[in-house]
C-alpha cells in the first residue's frame, strides 16, 4: 500500500501533516510526531506582532522605574543576550532538522508586507524544507474595500516569494468573496500551495465581567465541510497544491480530504485532545479502508471526488438547503 | 594590551579591579555601594574570569555582618576575598574588621563612604562611616574620582598583600560612586604586573588547613593580650612605605604617579588646604583658578589617612606654608576636632616638640567641616576657606556650605565666585525618572567620551520620591580632565524635559547669559511664549537665551514610544550643542541605540531610530519677544494657610531651596510634625479617575486598593451639600445603618499618581456601554481647579464616628474610615502602601509604628514631607525608624515601654484613689474592656475625665506622674513594619526573638520578595526561578516559608494575605492580628515595580499568585486552638491554574525565559512541584486531607 504523497514537490511518506500547534514547540515532541508516523510537521507560527511585542515588553520591563530614584537606578541585572525576535524559533528549526527526517515546514504569520518578511529568508536559512505563510487581515474600517484586502494579501505573498526559494504554502482565511480568484492570484504571486483555512480565535463575551475574552475551542469533524468544499472546487482549477487544515479528526476525514483534492491533510485538535498515538491509528485505519476498497495508493484517490471529477459537479455549488429541498420529494 | 578609554562610574571602576583580583566576594545590598556587588554577580553569572582564570564566587549574605563573617572565613582559609559596603553596613562589619586586622590578613574592602544615621538617615556621602572604623586597625586609602578609584583599587590590593594590613579603599558615596567619568581603563596585564603571585601564595600559606594545622582566634588573658597587640607594630610602621612602593610600581607600569600625600598648588604657597575625598577635585580646580590670579595657595590631598605617616605628610607640604585649613567631611560631636584635623595637629605638634618641623615658621592650623551627607562643596566654599586662612583671627572648627545661625560656625561665601572654564560644555537637564532623561544623558556621555577626544563627566541628582520623580542631570564636556565635583552652577545649555516644571522649579536659575534653552513643550514655537510663567519669560529675555521647543511627547507617541522621550531630547541636545557635528552625532546616537536596545529586539531599535529622525523635524527656535507678557507666575509652594513650620521649612525643602535654610530652622533632635504630605501638591498624574455616581455601587473597592489614599468616600447628612461647590458630586447612600444620607467618592486629583488601580478594580459598568465604569480616567489639567475645591469641601465633611453602630469588618464600611497615611511618594500603583493605609484606617489613632529601613521608611519618613497624619482629634500614628536590622526589637521595646507606663498608671490610680475621689471612674479605668472601638472611645473619655479631676492638684508629684502616663491607660497598638529583606534576612534573628517573646506586637511584612528600595536584590523571600539583583541566573533556591516557621511557636498569630486576591481575608487578618493578645505576623503579598509588571494590573498578579497556589492565603489563630478548634484555616483554593500563567506575566521570570530558556523551564517545573507539595502539606494542616490539588 503506497500512502505517500507529494506536497509542493516534497515527498511525504503519508498525507498526515501536523499543523502549526504547541506540539512543534520542542524538538522532543517533534521527534515523537515523527516516531508516531507523521508525514511532515508544520512548525508553530512566528508572529510578526509577537516579535515586536516581546521586544517592546522586554524593553518596558528593563526600563520601567529605572533612573528615577537614587537607591534603585534599575531593578534587574543585565543578562546580556535575550532571545527576542526569531532566534529561538530559528534554533528550533535547526535542531528539528537535525533530529528528524520528515519535512519541517516553517510557519510565518504576518499582516502586511514589511520588514518582517526577512524572517522568511531566515527560516529558509535555518533549514526549513518549506514555508507556510499565514496571512490574515481583519478589516474593521468600512472604507476599506475587499479588493484592497486582496491586494495586500497578494503583495505579502509576492514579497515573501522574493525572499525565499523553498516551496511556499499560503494559509488563507475563508472570508474572500471569490476564493477561486484569490487562489489564482496567490498562485501567480508565487504560492506553491494553499492551506484551507486559517481558523481564527473567536472572541467570547464574559457575562460576569462584561469583557471580551479570547476563546480557543478545538475543532470537530463538521468543521471540515468548509475547506472540503473549497478544496473540491479549487482542485484542478488553480495551479497549486491544496491542503486541508480544519476539522481533520478521523481516517474518514483524511480520505475525504484527499478525494476532494488535498495532497495533505493537517491535524491539530485531534492530536492535542487524544494524543500523538492517534497518528498511527488513523494511518492504520486508512490503510485498512483502502485495502477493503482496493485502493493501492493515496495518489490514486487525490481529487477523485473533486468538483472536476465528480458526477454531479453542481452539488459542490449548491447551498445546503437546496440539496435538502432537492431530495425531499424523493423521500416522500 | 593597550589601554582604552571608557566612561564609567566609581562603583564600576572599583568593582572592575576588585572582581579581577579576588576569588571570593561576599555581598549585601546597601546604597550607594550595591552596584559593586551587582556588577560582580552579573560578571560571575556571565562566566567572566579573574586574572588567575577562575570565576570568582559571589555570594549574598543575610547582612553586612554576615558578609564580613564570610569574608573573614574565606580569608582565613586562603582565598583572596573582598566585599563592598557603606555606612550602617560598614558599622556591622566592625567586629570582624578588628579581627581581620588583628590577624594581619591581606584584604581590601571597597567602601562607598556614606553618612551614618544619627538624627536622620541619609543615603548620601560623607566620611562618618569610615571614621567610625579608625580604631579597627585598617589602613584607610582615599580615592577622589573614578580614575583614582580604579587605580588605587589595584594599588591597595598589591599593598595589602605585601604589608598584611587590610585596607579600606574609600571613595565618596554618590559623588564618586555614581559620577560617570571618562577614564583610562587598566588592563588585566596591568593587574598581573601589580599583583605579586608570591605574595598571593604567601597569603595561602598562612591559611588554615588541616594539612598543617594551627589555631588562630584564641582567647587571651592579661598576661598575654597586651604584648600580642603590640606585636603588630612593625607592620604598621612599614605600611606607608609599602603603599608608596606600590604607588611607585603602578607609576612605572601605568604612568600615573600617586603619593601618600599629593600636593598641588604654588611651590611657595602660604595657605594650604588639607583634605581627602571627592572634594579635592573642586579644591584643585579652585586652587588652579587662584594660582592664575597670583595667589599663593595649595592643596594637600591625603590618600593614605591611616597609618598616618607624619614624615610623608610634613614633607609633602611647601616649607613656605603659613596657615593650614584641615577639612573633614564628618562630624564628631564633643571631640576637640574632627579626625583629620586631629591627626594633622598631632603630626605638627609632635614635629614641633622634636624640633623637626620642616617649615619656615610654625603654621597656624584650623579645622572645618564641609559636605556632610553630600552637601554641595563648591569653588566659592574653597575660596571662603582660603579667605579665612588669610584673616588675622580665622575661625577654628568652622563649617562651610551651610548657614549656621545658632553657634555661628559657618564661613561666609561669595556666591558669585566661579571657576567654570568657558571651553567646557556645561549642560543641565531637568527630567522625570519616567521619561528616560538620565539614561539618555548617560548615553550621551558615552558617545562624547568614547567617540571624541573630549573628557566627559556626568552627575545625576535624583528624587526621594518614587512616583513622579524629578531628575536633574549635570553634564560637562571639555578638552581637559574635569576636576570639579560640584553641581553645575552656570550652564551654557539647559533642557527642561517637562513643561510643568517651569511652574514648580526655577529651572533657568543656573542658565548663564547666552545659554541655549531647550523645552519640551505641548505648545509650538508661536504659542509657547504665552504659556510661560512671567519670571521664566523675564529670565529668557534678561539672560539672552537662545530658546528652542519640541513637542517630544507628540513625537514619542507617533513613533510608538509612549512617554519615553529620551531619544528625542538627546537628539535635540546634540543638534543644538554642536559638541559633535550634527550628521556625525546622529550616526553615533543610532549606534548607541543599537548598542543599548539591540539585544532587546529590532522593534525597539526601529522605534528609537524613528524618534531620532522625527526629532529634528520637530525642533523649532522660538523668537523671543522683547518684553515679558504673562500675567501669571510660579504659584507659592504651599498656600498661606499652611502651618508655620510647613511654610518656613517644609516648603523651602519642597522648592529645592533647602540648602539656603539656616541651622536654626531645623529641630534639635530630628523630630518633625506629621501630616505634611498633604501640603505637597505634586500634580504628577496626566490622567486621574473621575467618579460617575449613577453607576457606582458604593462597594468601596477603589478606596481599598488606592496606594496613595487619594480616592475617599464619605456618608453624610443631606443638608451638608447646601454649601458644596457646583461640581461636587453625590448620590443617596446605600447603607441600611445610615438611612437618608448622601454618599460621595472624591478624588484628590493633585495628589493622585494616575496608577489606574481604582479603575481596574471598579466592578460597576454602564449597562449600555461596557467601556464606561463608575470610575474612568480623564485628563487631570482640566479638572484640577474644580476638583481642588471639591476636595477641600469633601475634607470639611464629617467622618462617620468610629465607635457608633457601624462595624468596620467589611470592605464597604471600611471605606468610610479616614486613612491616616496619605499621598506618600511610593511608586504609582505600589503594592505595599494599601496595607499601610488599611492599618492606619483601622488602628491609626492608637498606633505606634517601628519601621524597618526600606521602601516603607522612605515613603513613610523621607523629608521633605511625611504621609502619616492625624484625625480631627489630632490622633494618628507615631512613627519611627531605628535601623534596618533591629526593627522587631525596636517595636518590642516600644511595647515594653507602653506596658511599663500602663502598669505605673494603674498603680498610681490605686494610690491616688482618695485624690481622684471617684471610685467609679477609677474602677472603670482599671477594668475597661477595650476590645471594641466603643470600648476604646469610652476609655478615652474616662482618661479625659481623670485629667479634669486631677487639674489643679499638680502640686502632688504623683499627680504629675499620673498625668504624664494617663494616656497609656488607653489601648495602644504596636506595629512593626518592614519588607522581606528585613523580615527574612537581616532582621530575622530579632523577628524570631520577638515572636518568641509572647508580647503583644503586630508585625506587618510587606513582602515584595526582593530588596525593593535598593534596586531589587534577592532576599530569602525571592521565589525560585525569579531573576533579581544578586540572582542574575534566576534564584536557585525556593522562597523561605516564614509563616510556617513562625507557626511552630504555637502562640503566634499568623496570616498570609494578598489584598488583590481576597480583600475580606486581608481585612479579617488585620483585625484578628491586632486583637490577638500576643505576637502577630501578617505576611502581605506586595506587588512591586521590581517584579517587572504592569503596575495597574498588580491586583491581577496577586490573584494569579493565589490561584496558582504560589501564594496560599491562610490564617493561624492560636485563640481557636484554645477553643478546641484547628487554629490553621486555609482561605484560598488549591492550585487551579498552572504556575506559568502567573510567572509568564512578570518580567522577573520572563527575562530568564528570554535569556536562558532551559534554566527557566527547569526552575519553573521545580517551582510547580514545590507548590503541589506545599499545598498537600497545608491541606493536611487544615485538616482537609492531603489530596485536593487540581
Amino acid at each position: 500500500m503506497d500512502l505517500s504523497t507529494t506536497y509542493m514537490g516534497l515527498k511525504l511518506r503519508n498525507p498526515l501533516v501536523a499543523s502549526s500547534s504547541p506540539l512543534s514547540h520542542k524538538v522532543d515532541s517533534i521527534r515523537q510526531l515523527e516516531e508516531a508516523g507523521i508525514g511532515a510537521v508544520v512548525m508553530y507560527s512566528l508572529f510578526e506582532e509577537q516579535i515586536n511585542l516581546e521586544s517592546q515588553q522586554l524593553d518596558y520591563f528593563l526600563t520601567h522605574g529605572t533612573e528615577s530614584y537614587a537607591e534603585a537606578l534599575s531593578y534587574f541585572p543585565d543578562l546580556g543576550e535575550y532571545n527576542v525576535g526569531p532566534d529561538e524559533y530559528l534554533n528550533l528549526i535547526r535542531k528539528a532538522k537535525q533530529a528528524v527526517d520528515v519535512p519541517i515546514i516553517g510557519s510565518l504569520n504576518g499582516v502586511s508586507a514589511g520588514g518582517w518578511v526577512k524572517y522568511a529568508r531566515m527560516i529558509e536559512e535555518a533549514g526549513a524544507d518549506a514555508l507556510e505563510l499565514n496571512v490574515y487581515y481583519l478589516p474593521t474600517d468600512p472604507d476599506l474595500p475587499g479588493t484592497e484586502v486582496e491586494r495586500m494579501t497578494v503583495d505579502v505573498v509576492k514579497a515573501v516569494r522574493s525572499e525565499v526559494s523553498i516551496p511556499l504554502a499560503v494559509k488563507i482565511g475563508p472570508f474572500f468573496s471569490s476564493i477561486p480568484n484569490i487562489a489564482k492570484r496567490l498562485a501567480e504571486a508565487g504560492a506553491n500551495a494553499l492551506v484551507l483555512f486559517n481558523r481564527f480565535y473567536q472572541p467570547d463575551i464574559d457575562l460576569e465581567n462584561l469583557t471580551v475574552t479570547p476563546h480557543l475551542v478545538l475543532s470537530d469533524s463538521d468543521e471540515m465541510r468548509l475547506p472540503l468544499r473549497w478544496t473540491a472546487i479549487l482542485y484542478g482549477r488553480v495551479p497549486v497544491d491544496l491542503a486541508i487544515t480544519t476539522g481533520v479528526h478521523t481516517y474518514q476525514d483524511v480520505l475525504k480530504g484527499l478525494m476532494a483534492g488535498a495532497r495533505v491533510t493537517m491535524m491539530t485538535s485531534e492530536l492535542l485532545q487524544n494524543g500523538i498515538g492517534r497518528i498511527g491509528q488513523i494511518l492504520q485505519e486508512m490503510q485498512s479502508w483502502m485495502e477493503e476498497y482496493e485502493y493501492s495508493s493515496v495518489q490514486q484517490m487525490i481529487g477523485s471526488v473533486s468538483q472536476k471529477n465528480v458526477a454531479e459537479p453542481a452539488a459542490f455549488e449548491r447551498a445546503n438547503y437546496m440539496k435538502v429541498l432537492d431530495s425531499y420529494p424523493r423521500l416522500i | 594590551m593597550a589601554r582604552k578609554y571608557t566612561t564609567i562610574d566609581g562603583n564600576e571602576a572599583a568593582a572592575y579591579v576588585a572582581y579581577r583580583t579576588n576569588e571570593v566576594i561576599a555581598i549585601y545590598p546597601i546604597t550607594p555601594s550595591s552596584p559593586m556587588g551587582e556588577l560582580s554577580d552579573e560578571w560571575a553569572s556571565k562566566g567572566i574570569p579573574n586574572i588567575w582564570g577562575t570565576i570568582p564566587t559571589v555570594r549574598e549574605l543575610q547582612s553586612e555582618a554576615g558578609a564580613a563573617g564570610a569574608v573573614h572565613g574565606s580569608l582565613q582559609t586562603g582565598a583572596l576575598t573582598t566585599t563592598f559596603t557603606s555606612s550602617q553596613g560598614l558599622l556591622l562589619m566592625i567586629p570582624n574588621m578588628f579581627k581581620i586586622a588583628g590577624e594581619l590578613t591581606s584584604t581590601v574592602f571597597h567602601i562607598a563612604a556614606r553618612t551614618v544615621a544619627t538624627h536622620a538617615l541619609s543615603i548620601f556621602g560623607d566620611h562618618s562611616d569610615v571614621m567610625a572604623c579608625r580604631s579597627t586597625g585598617w589602613a584607610m586609602l582615599f580615592s577622589n574620582n573614578p580614575q583614582e578609584v580604579m587605580d588605587l583599587a589595584l594599588i591597595a590590593q598589591a599593598a595589602t598583600l605585601e604589608g598584611r594590613v587590610p585596607i579600606m579603599h574609600i571613595f565618596d558615596g554618590f559623588r564618586t560612586t555614581h559620577e560617570v567619568q571618562k577614564i583610562e581603563q587598566l588592563t588585566e596585564d596591568d593587574m598581573r604586573a601589580m599583583i605579586d603571585d608570591d605574595l598571593v601564595r604567601a597569603h595561602r600559606q598562612r591559611a588554615l588547613t588541616p594539612d598543617r594545622p594551627v589555631i588562630r582566634g584564641t582567647a587571651q588573658n592579661p598576661d598575654a593580650f597586651f604584648q600580642g597587640r603590640e606585636r603588630i607594630n612593625p607592620f604598621y610602621i612599614a605600611m606607608p612605605g609599602i603603599v608608596q612602593k606600590a604607588m611607585d610600581k603602578f607609576a612605572g607600569i601605568v604612568g600615573r604617579q600617586y603619593h601618600l600625600f599629593d600636593y598641588v598648588g604654588a611651590p611657595d604657597a602660604e595657605y594650604v588646604i588639607v583634605m581627602m575625598g571627592s572634594g579635592c577635585g573642586t579644591a584643585e580646580e579652585t586652587v588652579q583658578a587662584l594660582l592664575e590670579k597670583g595667589e599663593k595657595v595649595g592643596l594637600l590631598k591625603v590618600r593614605l589617612f591611616r597609618p598616618f605617616s607624619r614624615e610623608h605628610f610634613l614633607n609633602a607640604l611647601p616649607t613656605t606654608v603659613k596657615a593650614i585649613a584641615v577639612l573633614d567631611r564628618t562630624k564628631e560631636p564633643g571631640a576637640l576636632g574632627e579626625p583629620l584635623y586631629e591627626d594633622v595637629m598631632t603630626a605638627i605638634s609632635e614635629a614641633m616638640i622634636h624640633d623637626t618641623l620642616p617649615f619656615e615658621r610654625v603654621p597656624r592650623v584650623i579645622g572645618g567641616r564641609y559636605g556632610l551627607s553630600s552637601k554641595e562643596f563648591t569653588p566659592a566654599m574653597v575660596k571662603a576657606v582660603f579667605d579665612e586662612l588669610g584673616k588675622d583671627k580665622p575661625k577654628n572648627h568652622f563649617t562651610v556650605g551651610i548657614i549656621d545661625d545658632v553657634t555661628h560656625t559657618s564661613l561666609d561665601i561669595d556666591p558669585t565666585f566661579n571657576t567654570e572654564s568657558p571651553d567646557v560644555v556645561r549642560a543641565v537637564f531637568w527630567g522625570l525618572g519616567a521619561d528616560g532623561t538620565v539614561g539618555a544623558n548617560k548615553n550621551s556621555i558615552k558617545i562624547i567620551g568614547e567617540e571624541t577626544p573630549n573628557y566627559a563627566q556626568g552627575y545625576f541628582v535624583y528624587d526621594s520620591k518614587k512616583s513622579g520623580a524629578v531628575t536633574v542631570s549635570h553634564l560637562r564636556f571639555g578638552p581637559r580632565p574635569i576636576l570639579g565635583t560640584y553641581l553645575i552652577q552656570r550652564a551654557n545649555f539647559v533642557a527642561c524635559h517637562q513643561f510643568h516644571f517651569l511652574e514648580r522649579y526655577n529651572v533657568l536659575d543656573m542658565a548663564e547669559e547666552g545659554a541655549t534653552f531647550l523645552l519640551n513643550s505641548p505648545y509650538g514655537p508661536d504659542e509657547v511664549w504665552d504659556h510661560l510663567p512671567r519670571s521664566v519669560q523675564q529670565q529668557i529675555i534678561d539672560k539672552k537665551l537662545k530658546f528652542y521647543v519640541i513637542n517630544a511627547y507628540d513625537v514619542a507617541k507617533r513613533v510608538g514610544l509612549g512617554v519615553r522621550i529620551n531619544t528625542i531630547m538627546q537628539t535635540c541636545f546634540f543638534a543644538l550643542s554642536n559638541v559633535i557635528p550634527r550628521e556625525e552625532a546622529i550616526e553615533k546616537i543610532k549606534e548607541a541605540i543599537r548598542k543599548t536596545y539591540g539585544r532587546r529586539g529590532e522593534a525597539v531599535v526601529q522605534q528609537n531610530f524613528a524618534a531620532v529622525d522625527a526629532a529634528l523635524d520637530n525642533l523649532y527656535e522660538v523668537k523671543v519677544p522683547a518684553q515679558a507678557t504673562s500675567t501669571f507666575d510660579r504659584p507659592p509652594v504651599v498656600p498661606d494657610h499652611a502651618p508655620e513650620f510647613v511654610k518656613r521649612v517644609t516648603a523651602e525643602l519642597m522648592a529645592g531651596r533647602g540648602d539656603l535654610l539656616p541651622v536654626s530652622a531645623f529641630p534639635v533632635d530630628g523630630t518633625y510634625p506629621v501630616g505634611t504630605a498633604a501640603w505637597e501638591k505634586r500634580n504628577i498624574a496626566l490622567e486621574v479617575p473621575v467618579w460617575e455616581p449613577d453607576l457606582c455601587i458604593q462597594c468601596g473597592k477603589c478606596v481599598y486598593i488606592c496606594p496613595h489614599s487619594v480616592i475617599r468616600a464619605k456618608v453624610y447628612d443631606k443638608e451638608l451639600v447646601q454649601n458644596a461647590p457646583p461640581t461636587f458630586k453625590y448620590t443617596p447612600a446605600k447603607w441600611r445603618e445610615l438611612p437618608d444620607k448622601l454618599y460621595t467618592i472624591q478624588v484628590a486629583v493633585e495628589d493622585c499618581t494616575g496608577c489606574q488601580l481604582c479603575v481596574e478594580v471598579c466592578p460597576a459598568k454602564d449597562k449600555s456601554d461596557s467601556s464606561r465604569k463608575a470610575l474612568n480616567m480623564a485628563p487631570q489639567i482640566p479638572l484640577r481647579d474644580t476638583e481642588r475645591a471639591n476636595w477641600e469641601f469633601f475634607l470639611s465633611l464629617p467622618d462617620v464616628p468610629r465607635h457608633d453602630s457601624l462595624r468596620f469588618n467589611n470592605i464597604k464600611n471600611l471605606q468610610l474610615l479616614q486613612p491616616l497615611f496619605e499621598f506618600s511618594g511610593a511608586c504609582a500603583g505600589c503594592g505595599e502602601t494599601p496595607y499601610v493605609r488599611l492599618l492606619t484606617q483601622l488602628f491609626g489613632d492608637r498606633a505606634i509604628i517601628a519601621n524597618a529601613t526600606g521602601c516603607s521608611s522612605i515613603y513613610g519618613g523621607n523629608l521633605p514631607t511625611t504621609p502619616y497624619t492625624t484625625n480631627r482629634e489630632g490622633r494618628g500614628p507615631a512613627w519611627s525608624n531605628s535601623l534596618f536590622e533591629d526593627t522587631a526589637e525596636f517595636g518590642f521595646g516600644m511595647r515594653l515601654a507602653i506596658n511599663q507606663q500602663n502598669a505605673y498608671a494603674r498603680k498610681l490610680l490605686e494610690l491616688l484613689r482618695p485624690v481622684i475621689a471617684d471610685d467609679e471612674l477609677v474602677d472603670g479605668l482599671l477594668s475597661a474592656d477595650q476590645s471594641t472601638e466603643a470600648g476604646i472611645h469610652a476609655q478615652r473619655e474616662r482618661v479625659a475625665l481623670l485629667k479634669e479631676k486631677l487639674a489643679g492638684k499638680e502640686s502632688d508629684p504623683k499627680v504629675r506622674d499620673l498625668l504624664a502616663v494617663a494616656d497609656m491607660l488607653v489601648k495602644k497598638s504596636v506595629w512593626i513594619i518592614g519588607g522581606d529583606g528585613w523580615a527574612y534576612d537581616i532582621g530575622y534573628g530579632g523577628l524570631d526573638h520577638v515572636l518568641a517573646s509572647g508580647e503583644d506586637v503586630n508585625i506587618l511584612v510587606l513582602d515584595t520578595e526582593v530588596y525593593s528600595n535598593t534596586g531589587g536584590q534577592a532576599s530569602k523571600s525571592t521565589p525560585l526561578g525569579a531573576v533579581a539583583r544578586f540572582a542574575a541566573g534566576g534564584k536557585p533556591t525556593a522562597k523561605k516559608d516564614l509563616g510556617m516557621m513562625a507557626m511552630h511557636y504555637g502562640n503566634v498569630y499568623i496570616a498570609q494575605v494578598a489584598m488583590g486576591a481576597n480583600e475580606l481575608q486581608t481585612l479579617k487578618a488585620f483585625l484578628e492580628a491586632e486583637a490577638y493578645p500576643g505576637p502577630s505576623i501578617i505576611i502581605a503579598y506586595s506587588h512591586c515595580i521590581a517584579h517587572g509588571i504592569d503596575m495597574s494590573k498588580g491586583h491581577i498578579q496577586q490573584k494569579l499568585a493565589v490561584d496558582t497556589g504560589y501564594w496560599p492565603l491562610y490564617r493561624y489563630n492560636p485563640l481557636l486552638a484554645q477553643q478546641g478548634e484547628n487554629p490553621f484555616q486555609l482561605d484560598s483554593n488549591g492550585p487551579t491554574i498552572p504556575l506559568k500563567e502567573y510567572t509568564s506575566r512578570e518580567g522577573r521570570y520572563r527575562i530568564l525565559m528570554q535569556s536562558n530558556p532551559e534554566a527557566a523551564e527547569r526552575l519553573l517545573q521545580e517551582a510547580q512541584e514545590i507548590i503541589q507539595e506545599r499545598w498537600r502539606y497545608y491541606r493536611m494542616l487544615a485538616g482537609k486531607g492531603t489530596d485536593g490539588t487540581k
